[in-house]
């Protein structure tokens, strides 16, 4: 008997019209899909973003050429060559390369410097066109720092308190 | 001069046809790309031209331009031949489907439904031809699985249109639709004494033309693509074509056999421009036959390969044998008024 209610039921479609019925109501719904490059999602100011680095108020660069990070990168992808500096002899380094493609944005480098020089912005949105292109060396490092320096203080100034 | 202007007329009339066909063809992809999306709760398409409606153009254009690849060991005659032997019946049946009760059709044959159904046989054929000549083991797994459900399902296509033949007692479709006309609006089409059959016919006919939930013969997770896994460019937008084309036109059939093609929903009611028949009743049917084709999609997985077999032959071919009779006992009895 049940076998025959069971078929009689299944003849009737009931359970392909719930399912019909499920869809129909998402086809209503409010659509969750972001167009991507008018609109981003807000992002923390913790976001592990491209690399820079930073210089104090009066123009002198913050790096001292301590090598932490180099040492801290587990994935090998920072470089640094360090002389005194001609003007003053002060330690500083001559070379600060990262290799964008071995780096792992795991923001030991920012943990590990005493004096706030390297930093990872919220910037996810960047790319390479040639070859080479992802060894980012210190020029461009210091001015990515220079542009970005107001919102990168803004999200170190937000998150001092949980440091 | 006479032989040339009816070669003249009857090719203008086959363009006035198959062109909005083929364009319909790029604006029903870009419709089933919008409402699948809507509910994925995703936007779709939204790009290439207001709403993203050009998207389908620029992806024909895309495939165009692409390279076919031909397989080594493919034989190349029927290579080439399996995507035309697809789209030549998709494109050809549409030569006696009608579109208003004025003899808007470019052949109002009697015996059109006979030819529609030759046609959609035809149509296998490219898709055995494109598996065997691809020489591909998916492709052929996937001919073999279409040839057997379209085969199954083409005789419940078949015992469906035996039930509407024997209500409207005409093998030609513009007096089947006439014998759907009355005085009691959507009530006279028949859909209501041939229910089964109407859901019969449907289902098939997204069987029929390997949709989901009976698109086994592509079965992107089991094995890729199926027939045409081994097709690039236009070859594959040939039989992309033909699969559109069949889709618009199952629902152009199930618009006209049951839903009483351009007769008003409201015949007889006299509701003024409402209870008119016209082209735009069969189109707006047309239409919403379409998208829930696109909905079943949305909806259902797809169904396994005994699974098709056993509703093709356990269920529906039992229903159709069954309520053929009690379609003649309707016709004897007359339970069913036909025509006015």
């Amino acid at each position: 008997m049940k076998k025959v209610v069971d078929y009689l039921k299944s003849l009737l479609l009931l359970e392909l019209a719930a399912g019909l019925w499920v869809t129909l109501k998402y086809l209503f719904k409010h659509k969750y899909t972001l167009r991507f490059p008018m609109e981003t999602i807000p992002r923390s100011v913790r976001f592990r973003g491209l690399h820079a680095l930073r210089r104090y108020p009066n123009g002198e660069e913050r790096c001292i050429a301590c090598k932490l990070c180099e040492a801290v990168c587990p994935a090998l992808a920072i470089t640094i060559d360090s002389a005194p500096r001609a003007s003053d002899g002060q330690r500083r380094t001559t070379r600060y390369d990262i290799d964008l493609f071995k780096c792992i944005y795991c923001g030991f480098c920012e943990e590990s410097c005493p004096v706030d020089s390297i930093v990872l912005t919220d910037i996810l949105e960047y790319h390479m066109e040639r070859r080479g292109e992802n060894i980012i060396t210190k020029p461009q490092l210091l001015a990515m720092g220079d542009r970005f320096e107001k919102s990168i203080a803004a999200n170190r100034a937000q998150d001092a308190a949980y440091r | 001069m006479n032989d040339a202007l009816i070669f003249g007329w009857t090719l203008g009339k086959i363009l006035a046809i198959a062109v909005p066909v083929i364009i319909a063809v790029a604006m029903y992809v870009w419709w089933e790309r919008k409402v699948i999306g809507w509910m994925h709760v995703r936007i779709g398409p939204n790009k290439i031209g207001p709403f993203g409606l050009l998207q389908a153009f620029a992806d024909v254009v895309k495939l165009l331009i692409k390279e076919v690849i031909i397989p080594t060991n493919a034989n190349r005659f029927l290579y080439f031949a399996a995507p035309l032997l697809s789209v030549i019946p998709a494109l050809a049946v549409w030569a006696v489907i009608p579109f208003n009760g004025g003899g808007f059709v470019l052949a109002n044959v009697n015996a059109g439904v006979l030819y529609v159904l030759a046609m959609s046989s035809l149509g296998v054929y490219g898709i055995i031809l494109a598996g065997w000549a691809s020489n591909s083991r998916y492709a052929l797994l996937g001919s073999m699985r279409s040839a057997a459900q379209m085969i199954s399902y083409e005789i419940c296509i078949g015992m469906a249109l035996v039930t509407v033949l024997i209500l409207a007692g005409s093998l030609n479709f513009t007096a089947i639709v006439e014998a759907q006309a009355g005085g009691k609006g959507l009530f006279d089409w028949f859909w209501l004494p041939l229910l089964p059959m109407f859901l019969v016919f449907y289902i098939s006919g997204v069987a029929e033309t390997n949709r989901l939930p009976f698109d086994v013969a592509e079965g992107e997770s089991e094995i890729v693509a199926g027939f045409h896994v081994e097709y690039s460019g236009s070859a594959f937008a040939l039989f992309f074509l033909a699969e559109y084309a069949n889709m618009i036109l199952m629902s152009f059939l199930v618009s006209i056999l049951f839903m009483g093609g351009w007769l008003s929903p409201f015949q007889g009611w006299h509701l003024g421009w409402f209870s008119e028949p016209g082209w735009w009743w069969l189109f707006l049917k047309f239409f919403v036959f379409a998208t829930s084709l696109l909905w079943l999609r949305a909806t259902f997985p797809r169904y396994r390969y005994d699974q098709i077999m056993r509703l093709g032959w356990k269920v529906f071919i039992p229903i159709s044998i069954a309520w053929i009779f009690v379609a003649g006992l309707f016709r004897f009895f007359g339970v069913v008024t036909i025509g006015h």
